[in-house]
């Protein structure tokens, strides 16, 4: 399960955030916010899409650009909500 | 002493923190009116030397023109300096309403409000519009005024990929429940100079009922065959439900801003928006000065000609010099560079041949994409943009990246 979760994220990611011709790979260490990939303006698509597919709200203090910054810091952040 | 050691402490740290990071802006002084030639004391108490100024948002050359200037004095000697008050209170003159007329009939639409600048428009404009059942879906690159005022906006934000068509209709289709749906796009990119696909945008907001918001600041006066700005040259007039713009660039470049569009939105802005409410009104000697630039640009589109030619000139000849510039047709050109200290190092030594330009790199562009970003202006002289071509060749040459594509300069200098 944990890794089907990773790999639906690091899919929405690409899709979301990554230009079709784009060189970058994600994976699941890769630095999202400060690797320049996501910024903090774009950063709502994911959190919005988080909060759909696992029906939870992450309250705006949980929202922060760490918890953000990899596919295993999101990862932790499901934690709390009990998704893994 | 309430300001304790421990928040000067921190204070200083946070500073430290931005020179640490590079990222530190440093003002320069400059001891003549705003114009394509300027005096500038740099670094603070060198002595003043004389440089061709090309990083100024003064496209039209309007900033220092006798004619404007000639109309602020006489703002001012006949509608005094200052109204301290609201516009709602008895902040409102008689040249403040044909202003807003004025700039209604240029750029095309139903109505238009004063703001005391475009970062106040934006900032005010959403929470107007917008509640928390509507949504916001904004490119990605938009001003980082649009980012602030939507902040302060209840309604539920979305973003799409930088003019990605696609990308918005994905955005489009997942909003379809939401009552109001707000498409909002800078008119020109800042950072690039390049162009809004508003046609499409148009398009698609037809398709699936949603409003569109342009910030046009990077345009107004310029852009189009009359110079109406972005919404002229895509040919969308009357298709754009808002524009917010600024006086501070083509239109006189001293401060002040505006909402322009559907008669029912500005009416709201004029009882809601809080920026404009609790801020005194634009100062008379601004009104009638913008007031005069638009009736300059108005009777004749000389000037924006000749921005037009000399953007044409100075990126046919940039290229041919073998620089890797952003293609476009903005006055807005980016000489792209990639690496940071390669951007700072070179518009240094532009600026000891007498050229000012400044590097940009990020957070301000993405990484990997630093770049000098010139400006032209209407205020350039052929002579002007000749010596910047030299200078830029000569420094160019000094650096080895003549003719260099992107991958060879960054292989030379790195990311």
């Amino acid at each position: 399960m944990n890794e089907e979760l990773k790999k639906t994220i690091i899919e929405y990611i690409k899709r979301e955030y990554l230009e079709e011709d784009a060189p970058e790979e994600v994976n699941e260490s890769t630095p999202l916010i400060s690797g320049g990939i996501v910024d903090s303006f774009s950063m709502v698509s994911l959190k919005t899409f988080l909060e759909k597919k696992f029906s939870i709200k992450i309250p705006d203090d949980k929202a922060t650009p760490e918890a953000f910054d990899s596919v295993n810091n999101i990862m932790n952040l499901l934690k709390e909500f009990n998704v893994t | 002493m309430a300001y304790s050691d421990k928040a000067r402490g921190y204070y200083d740290s946070e500073i430290k923190g931005i020179q640490g990071a590079g990222t530190f802006k440093e003002e320069r002084f400059i001891a003549s009116p705003q114009a394509a030639n300027i005096t500038v004391e740099f670094p603070a108490g060198a002595p003043h030397k004389e440089v061709l100024n090309f990083c100024a948002n003064n496209y039209l050359g309007l900033s220092s023109h006798p004619d404007v200037v000639a109309a602020a004095h006489e703002g001012l000697k006949e509608r005094g300096y200052g109204m301290s008050s609201v516009r709602f209170i008895c902040g409102t003159q008689d040249i403040h309403k044909e202003l807003e007329q004025k700039l209604t009939g240029f750029l095309g639409t139903e109505d238009t409000i004063l703001f005391p600048s475009c970062m106040d428009a934006n900032a005010g404009v959403f929470d107007v519009v917008l509640d928390k059942e509507d949504a916001m879906i904004a490119d990605r690159l938009v001003h980082a005024s649009i980012v602030d005022g939507m902040r302060l906006c209840k309604a539920q934000l979305f973003n799409y990929k930088h003019s990605n068509m696609e990308h918005l209709e994905e955005k489009l289709k997942e909003t379809q429940d939401c009552r109001f749906r707000l498409i909002i796009t800078d008119g020109v990119f800042s950072m690039d100079g390049d162009i809004a696909k508003l046609d499409e945008i148009c398009d698609l907001a037809d398709k699936y009922d949603a409003m569109i918001l342009v910030d046009d600041s990077h345009a107004s006066g310029f852009m189009g065959k009359t110079g109406r700005g972005t919404h002229e040259h895509c040919g969308v007039i009357g298709r754009i439900d808002v524009i917010t713009t600024t006086l501070g660039k083509a239109l006189g470049g001293a401060s002040g801003g505006c909402v322009s569009g559907r008669k029912e939105i500005v009416e709201l802005c004029r009882q809601r928006a809080r920026p404009y409410l609790f801020s005194n009104t634009v100062p008379p000697v601004i009104v009638a000065a913008a007031s005069k630039v638009i009736d300059i640009i108005s009777n004749t589109t000389d000037r924006r000609d000749k921005l037009e030619q000399n953007t044409i000139y100075f990126r046919e000849k940039m290229t041919a010099a073998g620089f890797d510039i952003r293609e476009g047709i903005h006055p807005i050109v980016p000489i792209m560079l990639y690496n940071a200290k390669l951007a700072q190092d070179m518009a240094r030594d532009l600026y000891g041949e007498g050229i000012y330009v400044i590097g940009f790199s990020f957070p301000v562009v993405p990484k990997g994409q630093a770049r000098i970003r010139v400006q032209l202006s209407a205020g350039h002289e052929k002579e002007h943009i000749d010596r910047a071509i030299a200078a830029f060749t000569k420094i160019g040459d000094k650096y080895k990246i003549l003719g260099k594509k992107k991958n060879e300069i960054i292989e030379m200098y790195g990311l």
